[in-house]
């Protein structure tokens, strides 16, 4: 029981501490920047009302959505297929590093090109692009290194090419799949917002640029607020999925310490 | 008493030839192996260090193409990897899946037979008592000893029910005590279910204390020096059967060939 | 049990050093395939040239921006805005890491805090950078090193966690003082995470660096990007773009190459250590 209550006061302490100090701190506050918290707070149920909740930070989240999913596909589906295949990854691996060492915030100008900057198929086929990078190559790298001996096990007892591949190759390479997915999630969040600050957009960025743009700061606090919890409740999401289907990694990885 | 070991040949292997060729000079690594194994037969097959052991099983395996020569396994020819034949690796660690429990381990490959659920169970559940970890069905690899996980691998190939068991030095990398266990566990295994196994080992002492023969293998290019005959009684035992001196005697014919192999010794009949 | 071969005891798949040089090739070939279909794609009209210009026009832009003199300011200033943002979020990451993480109570408390201003997008924190500092530089200085600063902590937390406690009793119960216990037990032990904080903190810096000056227009590389694009100048923005993109392959190269030498000098230094 104590550790409980020790391990929450851990985990709550500083948090509420630096909260209330922030409170505190600029409580009366007439500096144009930093309002007094409590007005920040009074703006939220206002400014991220239902309507704005519908019109601007679901499609926000939903492009992300569709975008990283995209991404997802193509990139464990490629990068299996070229990871399997030696001559292909050393012919592709050059052009695909130099890909994804572009920032991936110069996607969009470029997309624009294409797709322009409004609407939403501009903003996804720049997500989905962005993602794709780090998830093909690490797919690729997850499958080249695959052990030796696991394949030759797989290959033994003739298991079919569909088995092989989802049961073994995949599975087998799912903890820097993984990886790769989490870089990811985080430049989507990047590109999900970036990708609407340019032309006229609804979306949560394009709205906490109007916010900042009108100078309405308790609002545009709120707004900077929102994407904080968003990209923290994100990342918490991919942390519990990874959590369940990566254990028997841990405890591989467990086992290796041991020895 | 193993299934009567009946004229029928389970593997035979004949003129087995394999050469590297990479992108430096070509290497003869394995140069004309021609031997038989019959249904029911437990042989063994020791060499010196790189006489190409793990090559010959690969091929015979079917992992692994030849340069020239023919495998039958069971009157089919060998062109990959055949059905009927299971192989336990030497690195049992890395040849189970680690992201599987033990009993879906074994399982694996009975549903790629297309074994229906129930019998897949029975199979799986009499294989993992054959080995004597029925409660680990649950547990991860990662979780067991070493010993362990290499019977998981024992039991994963026996509930295959293969016509030949292909042993690479399965205990090489295991403790010597977790060894001689697993050794009369193979042997026990061997008898009750009438497999046939060919089992490749670089510890003469194990060899002879198994095989019905042992098949002895030169340095490279790699031919068999000679086929020797395992004339101990059936019924082994680590302590009674390695105090024979029958024991003794096959075990140091056997020393001395691989010495005259080390040395380059070729067998006077070598043709090419 | 391992699983890849990139476990030294495993089964490395290593390609022989003639099958080097076939891959070195072949990737060569992949990149100038890349290029010939882009010249192809637009020359044949398949893809609109507005959209996509010949690879040929892009060179050309490309070398006449190799003369501009604006082309070369822009350039040293991104790279300094990187540089210096990078440091900054070293220096701070490696304090702040060091600390919090050889004391318990510290890195309880500051546990659940770190997760949550972890994943929080630097680019949320672009109106108020704006608002407070325009389009100075400052307002990539602020993003760069609050995105880089993370990838360092985290790293620099993992490896002060690292140390073996056995190693750090013993030399206290030598009775070194804290420093030359933090110099000869903890510093080793951190320093190869350090490197990697390194290494994942540049690539995110860079980011940050060209995201400022695309969006907020600070000026640099990304600024420049921004311009070209506005003006309907297509071949210049995609000579742009492969300009950044090569100093983001440079950065790889040289934050691996680091690493690389310093896990070097590191694995005899850890030897010694035992």
């Amino acid at each position: 029981m104590n550790r409980i209550i020790a391990a929450l006061l851990y985990a709550v302490g500083l948090p509420a501490g630096l909260l209330a100090g922030w409170w505190l701190v600029s409580d009366g506050s007439t500096s144009f920047f930093w309002p007094p918290l409590a007005d920040i707070v009074q703006a939220f149920p206002d400014t991220w009302n239902s309507d704005r909740v519908l019109a601007d930070v679901l499609p926000s989240l939903a492009r992300l959505g569709i975008g990283y999913a995209a991404a997802l596909a193509a990139g464990v589906g490629l990068g299996a297929a070229i990871g399997l295949n030696p001559r292909l990854r050393a012919f592709l691996e050059p052009a695909l590093e130099f890909f994804r060492a572009i920032p991936p915030p110069v996607l969009v100008p470029v997309i624009a090109l294409f797709a322009g900057y409004t609407g939403w198929t501009s903003k996804i086929v720049t997500i989905a692009l962005g993602c794709l990078w780090p998830i093909l190559l690490n797919t690729v790298e997850g499958v080249r290194g695959l052990d030796e001996v696991l394949l030759d096990t797989a290959r033994s007892y003739r298991l079919r090419r569909r088995t092989r591949l989802l049961k073994v190759v995949l599975r087998g390479s799912s903890p820097q799949i993984a990886a790769g997915a989490r870089q990811a999630l985080s430049i989507g969040v990047i590109l999900m917002v970036v990708s609407e600050l340019f032309g006229a957009n609804r979306g949560l960025g394009a709205s906490i640029v109007q916010f900042q743009r009108t100078f309405a700061i308790p609002q545009m606090w709120t707004g900077i607020i929102l994407l904080g919890l968003i990209g923290f409740l994100l990342s918490l999401l991919f942390r519990f999925v990874e959590h369940r289907t990566l254990a028997w990694y841990r405890g591989v990885r467990r086992a290796d310490r041991r020895m | 008493m193993p299934a009567v070991a009946t004229e029928a040949v389970a593997l035979d292997v004949r003129g087995l030839q394999k050469t590297y060729s990479g992108q430096g000079p070509s290497v003869e690594a394995v140069r004309d192996l021609t031997f038989v194994v019959r249904r029911g037969e437990l042989v063994c097959i020791v060499g010196p260090s790189g006489a190409g052991k793990t090559t010959l099983l690969r091929c015979i395996a079917g992992l692994l193409a030849t340069s020239d020569g023919r495998i039958t396994l069971d009157g089919v020819a060998v062109t990959g990897p055949p059905p009927g034949m299971a192989v336990v690796f030497q690195e049992y660690g890395r040849s189970l899946f680690p992201w599987m429990t033990v009993g879906q381990n074994v399982e694996l490959p009975l549903k790629e037979k297309r074994i229906p659920k129930a019998e897949r169970q029975r199979l799986v559940h009499a294989a993992l008592e054959a080995v004597g970890l029925t409660d680990s069905a649950r547990a991860h690899p990662w979780q067991l000893s070493g010993g362990m996980q290499q019977r998981v691998a024992i039991a994963r190939a026996v509930a295959y029910e293969p016509s030949v068991l292909l042993m690479d030095e399965p205990f090489a990398a295991v403790d010597a005590q977790t060894r001689a266990d697993l050794e009369d566990l193979v042997r026990s295994l061997w008898e009750r279910l009438g497999v046939t196994v060919l089992f490749v080992t670089h510890d003469i002492d194990e060899a002879v204390y198994l095989g019905q023969r042992v098949l002895v293998l030169s340095n490279r290019p790699t031919v068999v020096l000679e086929d020797v005959r395992i004339d101990l009684p059936d019924r082994r035992d680590q302590l009674e059967t390695r105090s024979l001196p029958r024991f003794t005697e096959l075990r140091r014919h056997v020393y001395e060939l691989i010495q005259l192999a080390k040395q380059g010794h070729r067998p006077e009949n070598e043709g090419r | 049990m391992s699983l890849t071969a990139s476990d030294p005891a495993a089964g490395r798949r290593t390609r022989p050093a003639a099958g080097r040089r076939t891959d070195l090739f072949l990737g060569v070939l992949g990149l100038a395939s890349i290029v010939a279909l882009t010249e192809i794609l637009s020359r044949t009209r398949i893809v609109d040239p507005q959209f996509l210009p010949p690879a040929t026009e892009m060179g050309r832009a490309l070398l006449a921006d190799l003369g501009r003199v604006d082309f070369w300011t822009a350039f040293g200033q991104t790279v300094r805005g990187w540089a210096i943002g990078l440091a900054i979020a070293m220096a701070l990451g490696i304090a702040f890491g060091g600390i919090v993480g050889s004391i318990g109570f510290l890195r309880r408390a500051t546990a659940s805090t770190i997760e949550f201003l972890r994943p929080i997008p630097s680019v949320a924190l672009i109106p108020l950078v704006v608002l407070i500092y325009g389009s100075r530089p400052q307002s990539a200085l602020v993003l760069v090193v609050y995105a880089s600063f993370w990838q360092i902590l985290v790293q620099v937390l993992y490896g002060v966690a690292d140390v073996d406690p056995v190693v750090r009793d013993t030399a206290h119960s030598y009775r070194f003082r804290s420093l030359t216990v933090f110099r000869t037990v903890v510093w080793p032990t951190a320093l190869p995470y350090v490197v990697t904080g390194f290494r994942l903190a540049a690539a995110v810096a860079l980011v940050l660096e060209i995201t400022a000056e695309l969006v907020i227009g600070v000026p640099g590389l990304g600024q420049l990007i921004g311009v070209a694009q506005s003006s309907a100048a297509v071949p210049e923005t995609y000579a742009l773009v492969i300009v950044v993109g090569v100093i983001g392959v440079a950065v790889n190269v040289f934050a691996r190459w680091i690493e690389r030498r310093v896990l070097r000098w590191h694995v005899s230094v850890r030897r010694d250590l035992s």
